[in-house]
C-alpha cells in the first residue's frame, strides 16, 4: 500500500471524527457546554435508525428522514428543560448532568437492546469501493467525507448569513446582552442542541453503516470527537474538520504500522499536538 | 392624569446578602429626559440591571405604562419597549458593525428606526459597516451601541456612562446625537457622572448616593451647588 493511499485513507476517515466533532464543538462554540454524553447520543440514535429500518424495511439514508426529526426534538427538549437549568458561569454542573445522560442512555440502551451488536445494511455501499489509478478506496468513507464537509460549510453558512447564526453568535459573545436586545436565550440554546442533534443523526447513521455498534459503544466515539475538536481549536468548525482528518491520518499509519497500533497512534497525534499547541490549531475562544 | 412611562417603585436589590438599592423610587415621563446622577458605586448600574432583570426584584417594583413588569425577563422587557446602552458598551465581538445592528433590528420592534436612519445620524459607521465591531475607535463603538438600541424601536432607553472612557471631543459628537433621538419620541434615562452635561439635556434629576435616593426633581430647580452637595455628600 503505498504512501499517497494511506494518506488518502487517513483524511476520509478523518471525515467520520469531524462529523463526530462538529456538533461538539457547535455546543461548545456557543454555550461553552461539555457534553460528555454525545458520543452516547451518536449510538442512540444509531439505535432509533435500527428500530425505524426494522419496522419499515426502508435504507438507513430513508431511514434518516425519520431520524433526525426525533433527534433534534429530543435534543431541544434536554437543553431547554434539562440542561438550560444548569447553565451559569461555571461549566462542571451541565457537564456532570451530561455525565449522568450517558449513563441512562447506556444502561436504557442495554435493558432495551442487550449486549448484542447490531449493523445497519445499506446494500453494497459498506463494501463498495472506488478505483483511482492502481489505489482503491470505499465508497461509504468517501460518501462520509463529503458529507462532513457539506455538513461544515452548511453550518458556517447558516453562522454567518442567517438570523438564527447572529443569533447563535451574539448569544455566545454576551448572553446577558442578547437577552437584553429580545433574544430568548434559552430557546436559542434548546435550538443549537436541536441543530447539534441533527449531526448526531446523520453520523450515528453513517457510523452504524461502516461498524457494528452496542449499548457501549459511545464513549470511545466521544473520545475521537474530542480529539479532533481539541486538535482543530474550540471553536472553529473548519479546525475541527483539519483535526478529523490529523486523527485518521494518525490512526491509518499506525495501523499500517500494526493494526494494535490504530488508536494509540491517534491518541499519541493529539497528545503531541496538545503539547505543543495547548490551544489547537485554530482556536477562536479565548 | 397619569403620564409616567417608566415607575420605579421602593425597588431594593443587591448581590446575593450585599444590599446595593434601598428603597428607590421615582418616575419617568413620556417624552422626557431623567438625569441619574451619583459616584461610583452610589448603585446607578445596580439600578439599570434590576430594571432590566438581571438582578432579582420584586413584580411590582418596576412599573411601565401602569403595568407591573418587574417579574418579566430581560428579552421580554425589549420586546415591551426598554432597551439599553450599556455602560463598557458590550457590542457582540463576533459580529461586525452592520450584524450588531441587524440582529437588533431582527429581534426588535418596528418603527421610525431603521439601519438606514442609524447611518444618517452616525455617517462614519458607513464605511465600517462590514469591520468587526471592536476594531472600531471607543467613540465609534459608542455610536453602534446607540444604533443597536435605537434600532429596536423601543419607547425608552437606559443610557449607561456613555462618556466613560471617550475622549472629550469624542464625547461631544455622541452627544450631538440625543436631540434627535429624543425628538424621535423616545424617552431616556441618562446615567452620567458629569453632572453639567446631564443637567442641561434632562427634564428631571435623581441624584443617589449609596443605594439610596438623595435628590429628586426638576433639573432646573437645582443649583450647581446643591447638586453637588447631594452628590458627594456633606
Amino acid at each position: 500500500m503505498n504512501f499517497i493511499e494511506l494518506i488518502i485513507q487517513g483524511i476520509l476517515l478523518g471525515g467520520l471524527y469531524a462529523l463526530f466533532a462538529a456538533g461538539l464543538s457547535l455546543i461548545f462554540g456557543i454555550m461553552r457546554l461539555v457534553n460528555i454524553a454525545h458520543g452516547d447520543f451518536i449510538i442512540l440514535s444509531a439505535y432509533i435508525a435500527y428500530l425505524v429500518i426494522s419496522y419499515t424495511g426502508v435504507h438507513p439514508f430513508i431511514a434518516l428522514l425519520l431520524v433526525i426529526p426525533i433527534m433534534s426534538m429530543l435534543g431541544y427538549m434536554i437543553q431547554r428543560y434539562i440542561l438550560n437549568r444548569t447553565m451559569g458561569d461555571d461549566i462542571l454542573p451541565p457537564l456532570l448532568v451530561t455525565f449522568g445522560l450517558a449513563v441512562i442512555i447506556q444502561n436504557t440502551l442495554l435493558t432495551t437492546f442487550s449486549t448484542n451488536t447490531h449493523r445497519l445494511t445499506a446494500g453494497n455501499i459498506d463494501t463498495a469501493s472506488v478505483g483511482i489509478l492502481d489505489m482503491h478506496f470505499g465508497l461509504l468513507p468517501i460518501l462520509t467525507f463529503f458529507v462532513a464537509i457539506i455538513i461544515i460549510f452548511g453550518l458556517e453558512l447558516l453562522f454567518s448569513y442567517t438570523k438564527i447564526g447572529r443569533a447563535f453568535r451574539a448569544t455566545s459573545d454576551d448572553r446577558e446582552m442578547a437577552s437584553a436586545i429580545g433574544i430568548n436565550t434559552k430557546h436559542v440554546f434548546a435550538l443549537a442542541m436541536a441543530l447539534c442533534f441533527c449531526v448526531i443523526s446523520v453520523a450515528g447513521v453513517l457510523l452504524a453503516i461502516r461498524s457494528s455498534f452496542d449499548p457501549f459503544s459511545g464513549p470511545a466515539r466521544l473520545i475521537y470527537g474530542f480529539e479532533a475538536v481539541i486538535i482543530g481549536g474550540l471553536g472553529s468548525l473548519w479546525g475541527t474538520l483539519v483535526g478529523g482528518i490529523i486523527l485518521g491520518i494518525a490512526q491509518i499509519f499506525g495501523a499500517h504500522i500494526s493494526p494494535s497500533f490504530q488508536i494509540l497512534a491517534g491518541h499519541l497525534a493529539f497528545f503531541i499536538i496538545l503539547a505543543v499547541r495547548p490551544k489547537g490549531l485554530f482556536s477562536k475562544v479565548e | 392624569m397619569d403620564n409616567s412611562l417608566l415607575r420605579i417603585n421602593n425597588l431594593s436589590s443587591g448581590y446575593g446578602d450585599f444590599q446595593a438599592l434601598f428603597d428607590v423610587s421615582f418616575c419617568l415621563e413620556e417624552n422626557s429626559v431623567l438625569g441619574l446622577v451619583g459616584a461610583n458605586g452610589a448603585g446607578k448600574t445596580t439600578l439599570f440591571k434590576s430594571i432590566l432583570g438581571l438582578l432579582p426584584r420584586d413584580k411590582s417594583m418596576i412599573q411601565f405604562r401602569q403595568q407591573d413588569i418587574g417579574h418579566l425577563s430581560a428579552n421580554k422587557l425589549a420586546g415591551l419597549g426598554i432597551a439599553m446602552v450599556p455602560e463598557g458598551r458590550r457590542l457582540f465581538s463576533s459580529l461586525s458593525v452592520y450584524e450588531n445592528l441587524r440582529i437588533a433590528a431582527d429581534y426588535g420592534r418596528t418603527g421610525y428606526w431603521t439601519i438606514e436612519r442609524v447611518f444618517e445620524l452616525f455617517p462614519i459607521l458607513v464605511e465600517k459597516q462590514k469591520m468587526p465591531a471592536l476594531s472600531l475607535s471607543g467613540g465609534q463603538q459608542q455610536m453602534v451601541a446607540i444604533g443597536r438600541a435605537l434600532v429596536a424601536n423601543p419607547e425608552v432607553i437606559l443610557f449607561d456612562e456613555l462618556s466613560l472612557g471617550l475622549a472629550p471631543t469624542v464625547v461631544n459628537d455622541v452627544y450631538a446625537a440625543m436631540p434627535t433621538i429624543i425628538e424621535s419620541g423616545i424617552s431616556a434615562i441618562l446615567v452620567e457622572q458629569d453632572i453639567e452635561r446631564v443637567r442641561k439635556i434632562s427634564q428631571n434629576l435623581v441624584c443617589m448616593r449609596e443605594g439610596k435616593i438623595v435628590l429628586s426633581g426638576e433639573a432646573s430647580q437645582f443649583t450647581k451647588e446643591q447638586l453637588t452637595t447631594a452628590y458627594f455628600g456633606e
